[in-house]
């Protein structure tokens, strides 16, 4: 094309303003999986109680696209860490984090799942989620309440939507 | 029903059973009868092992186990105690077979080994887990920071 022709090109504030929008795959990408998390049903203790209220028709988790609990980690998005995680239940929780398909996500759901909680000094409770998994949100409480959850989730729909602002840990 | 159990059991009972003074459903028994006393309380009605647990005394640990009926609301309370040091007894699995994960519970958590037990592992802590939580002389690990 030639340098003379360039005035009959459109800004891209002059499209966007007749309708035409312009973005990277990566965008819109990001932006579907933000809106459809597919959570991981994986309750370990009460604060998966106050998840299943959150799904309830009180709170509406599925008002956010968030409502599709799969059964299976090879479906989901986002493991939901509700609960307290033994040292015993611990290697079932990695392994089922690294069954889930990329890109994924790690919510600790309450006390116990962030820091360990009220049994941080027993012997057999891993100190918070983040020693053997990466987490993306925390979430404290005891438990949360179904608001501070759907909270959570949004909080890590920003985080997908904006990846550059956060840099993942690598484990 | 008759339950005043030391007037229908007691003369049946080896000599050296005791009866504790606070209630009338609770005795002690020697480590080396335990067989012979259970199997005698599983022909009376005694069919149902409710439950074993232990007891650190620090001079000595008391193993507890729960008897009850199924045909009537009998309950039944027999102690042993053991060596501090080696504290060891004869497994009930011939008699009942949900004694096999009761027993492996204490041994877990109390480290009271079990004689003829069939598969005498820990259940509820992992594996290669160190020490006995719930003795007196356990210090907690935790991950506070």
């Amino acid at each position: 094309m030639g340098v003379d022709k360039e005035k009959q090109y459109l800004s891209q504030n002059e499209l966007e303003e007749k309708g035409i929008l312009f973005t990277s795959i990566d965008k819109v990408l990001n932006w579907a999986r933000g809106w459809s998390l597919w959570p991981f049903q994986f309750g370990l203790a009460c604060c998966a109680i106050e998840m299943i209220c959150a799904v309830q028709a009180r709170y509406d988790l599925s008002r956010f696209g968030y409502e599709v609990f799969r059964n299976s980690p090879r479906q989901a998005d986002v493991m939901i860490v509700a609960g307290t995680v033994t040292h015993k239940m611990a290697p079932s929780v990695q392994r089922l984090y690294h069954q889930m398909a990329e890109p994924r996500w790690v919510i600790a759901l309450g006390n116990c799942a962030v820091s360990g909680g009220p049994f941080v000094d027993s012997y057999a409770v891993v100190a918070g989620v983040d020693k053997i998994l990466p987490v993306d949100v925390y979430i404290p409480g005891c438990p949360p309440r179904p608001e501070a959850l759907i909270h959570g989730m949004l909080q890590l729909k920003e985080k997908v939507n904006n990846p550059a602002k956060v840099r993942l840990r690598k484990i | 029903m008759n339950k005043n159990y030391k007037e229908m059991l007691d003369k049946h009972l080896p000599q050296d059973a005791v009866w504790t003074e606070e209630k009338d459903n609770e005795f002690y028994i020697k480590d080396q009868d335990i067989l012979e006393v259970f199997g005698f309380l599983k022909e009376q009605g005694f069919n149902f092992l409710a439950d074993i647990s232990a007891v650190d005394y620090k001079e000595y640990f008391e193993v507890v186990y729960q008897l009850c009926s199924f045909d009537d609301d009998r309950h039944l309370v027999v102690k042993i105690k053991l060596d501090y040091q080696n504290p060891q007894v004869q497994s009930l699995y011939s008699l009942w077979k949900t004694a096999d994960w009761l027993e492996r519970e204490v041994y877990d958590l109390m480290g009271i080994k079990f004689i003829n037990h069939p598969n005498l592992e820990r259940i509820l802590t992992w594996e290669g887990f160190e020490g006995y939580p719930l003795r007196k002389d356990f210090i907690s690990q935790g991950g506070r920071e």
